[in-house]
């Protein structure tokens, strides 16, 4: 499929999955994530694959875990509540040390709230959602193409790692239709030999499990873990920065908002005003260095989220708190407009600042 | 163009059927007086005919859908006024059906009415790029889901083939022998082509029944 199609964002995200090797897809529907679970049920069987719709997405996570168990690349995909649900899972996953991709295509929260695109899992996401010490790599797309080429990244990180890959998506992105086209990556080898596929009496066994009865063991799984998260941090954070080359002031966006940024962005540099965007691309690890260098030569940040405002600790952590952080936020599934983030560019710009 | 009193439009999801039926509402509304347009989509909460509320009203068409279209409540629930199309046959009325088999279900309230009064036109809505509509015989299959879960047949076939914002003229002379090989296997006539209004003026001439589409609204 590399000639160009039209798809919503859901779709080119279960159609990439399926390009990258995945052919076990175990979910629950949720709006505004359903075309996923519905495009998989259509495709899987025609490609020898598996699709089930699971009894609930605790279920459905722990189906995760046993095809993760064996190495092959699986998936699932929910929205907010479902997430929540499936965390237990997750972090046991994290324990086991397991591949696979996690999609969450955020709806409106707290609790049930609503099925309008959101942003706020953003701390669940990134700061661990289940229970113990534990990260997933986050990827943020921006667009249906990056829903399809982050959903690979995804799988290879993940594979690379040992560990889950967490698509953040919102409804938005997945709704949303455009061109996209998704062709096949290359097939990468990876380290397979800790899966559970049957010794053929030729090697001993492996163990996938999460629990450790001795404390020092224990211990030592959880600063193993910590010294590859360390080495993906400073190897695989990625992050689109816009118009930053001269910027004074520097919008900090993902997803849905970074493209409503990039419109006010626009607008403010029509007025002569030197605003540029940090798009983070991957959440965690979040990309500390391009905030990191927006701080020596920006006054204020802005952080435009479709939550309370979650992301700004990260920029202020990013930035060692140098410079003020300021905020332009929805909640509850409405997205900023673009007219919203345009004046409050407008408002810092007249504030100016010290460097 | 002349178009039976009641015009159902059904198709894959994302094939374009809310646009081309707000569009086809108010072509009709040039030829009649009372126009209605119903949303029955009972599958996608987002992007619906009653995002084009506003404009609807502006044309003097009447908007039927749920109460709950475009909001927060996820509900299948169509209100009771969508039977005043096939009680009142003075109105000219478009069906916008949701995607689907699972969609044109909801039309199962209205068939008998429908069938019996015999005044109807059911079109299929096909987008040749859309990944699950790519060659004839998956088109098919997706047409025969939804005349089985709708227990009607389609009488003409829309072709909507486009790219979004990429669209160029060719993307859509490029669909046109996709649009006559599902004519010939379904035995339907292409009832019209559909471009972008932008589009219109380079195509006219070269596609016959072309009929220019205004964007419902966008936001981002």
């Amino acid at each position: 499929m590399s000639e160009k199609v039209l798809m919503k964002g859901n779709e080119a995200l279960a159609e990439a999955a399926i390009q990258a090797g995945c052919r076990h897809y175990f979910g629950y529907p949720i709006t505004p994530q359903t075309e996923v679970a519905a495009y998989m049920a259509k495709r899987m069987p025609k490609i020898g694959g598996t699709f089930l719709q699971a009894e609930s997405e605790i279920a459905d996570i722990n189906m995760v875990y046993g095809v993760a168990s064996t190495g092959y690349r699986v998936m699932t995909s929910s929205s907010s509540p479902g997430i929540s649900l499936k965390s237990e899972g997750l972090s046991y996953m994290a324990g086991a040390d397991l591949p696979a991709l996690v999609v969450n295509v955020q709806r409106g929260g707290p609790g049930l709230g609503g099925i309008q695109p959101s942003q706020s899992d953003y701390f669940q996401a990134t700061k661990g959602g289940g229970h113990g010490d534990y990260h997933m790599i986050v990827l943020a797309p921006s667009s249906v193409q990056e829903m399809a080429d982050l959903t690979i990244k995804g799988f290879d990180l993940a594979d690379k790692y040992r560990m889950t890959s967490m698509i953040l998506a919102d409804g938005t992105i997945g709704q949303m239709m455009e061109p996209v086209s998704i062709t096949a990556p290359e097939k990468k080898e990876y380290d397979k030999s800790w899966t559970v596929t049957g010794t053929k009496m030729q090697r001993k066994h492996n163990i996938i499990n999460s629990l450790f009865l001795d404390p020092d063991e224990l211990e030592r799984s959880n600063f193993a873990r910590y010294e590859k998260y360390a080495k993906i941090e400073a190897e695989e954070a990625m992050a689109e920065n816009y118009l930053m080359d001269d910027a004074e002031i520097c919008v900090v966006a993902f997803g849905i908002a970074a493209r409503v940024a990039k419109n006010a962005i626009t607008e403010a540099r029509r007025q002569g005003i030197k605003v540029g965007l940090v798009r983070p691309i991957t959440l965690w690890p979040f990309p500390v260095n391009d905030l990191k260098a927006a701080a020596e030569k920006c006054h204020t940040f802005l952080s435009v989220e479709l939550s309370m405002g979650q992301m700004i600790y990260d920029i202020r952590m990013a930035t060692d708190c140098r410079r003020p952080v300021e905020l332009c936020n929805r909640a509850g599934g409405i997205i900023p407009s673009p007219e919203e983030v345009y004046a409050k560019i407008i408002d810092i710009a007249k504030k100016g600042g010290n460097l | 163009m002349d178009f039976k009193r009641i015009v159902l439009l059904s198709g894959h999801y994302g094939s374009g059927k809310t646009n081309i039926a707000v569009n086809i509402a108010k072509e009709l509304k040039k030829q009649h007086d009372r126009v209605v347009i119903a949303d029955v989509d009972i599958v996608n909460p987002y992007f619906r005919a009653a995002d084009s509320r506003k404009e609807l009203e502006d044309a003097g068409i009447r908007l039927l859908c749920s109460e709950f279209a475009s909001s927060n409540v996820d509900l299948p629930a169509l209100p009771q006024d969508i039977y005043s199309i096939t009680d009142d046959r003075s109105l000219s009325a478009v069906f916008d059906v949701g995607g689907d088999d699972r969609g044109a279900l909801a039309l199962g309230r209205w068939r008998d009415a429908i069938m019996q009064e015999d005044n109807y036109e059911m079109l299929l809505v096909i987008n040749c790029y859309r990944p699950l509509t790519r060659n004839v015989p998956d088109t098919l299959e997706v047409m025969h889901e939804i005349e089985y879960a709708a227990g009607m047949r389609f009488t003409a076939i829309v072709n909507n083939s486009n790219l979004a914002g990429e669209t160029t003229p060719e993307t859509v002379l490029n669909s046109m022998q996709y649009a006559k090989d599902v004519s010939d296997a379904t035995g339907l006539p292409v009832k019209m082509t559909t471009v972008f209004e932008h589009l219109y003026p380079s195509l006219e001439g070269k596609i016959e029944n072309l009929f220019p589409l205004k964007l419902q609204d966008k936001i981002i």
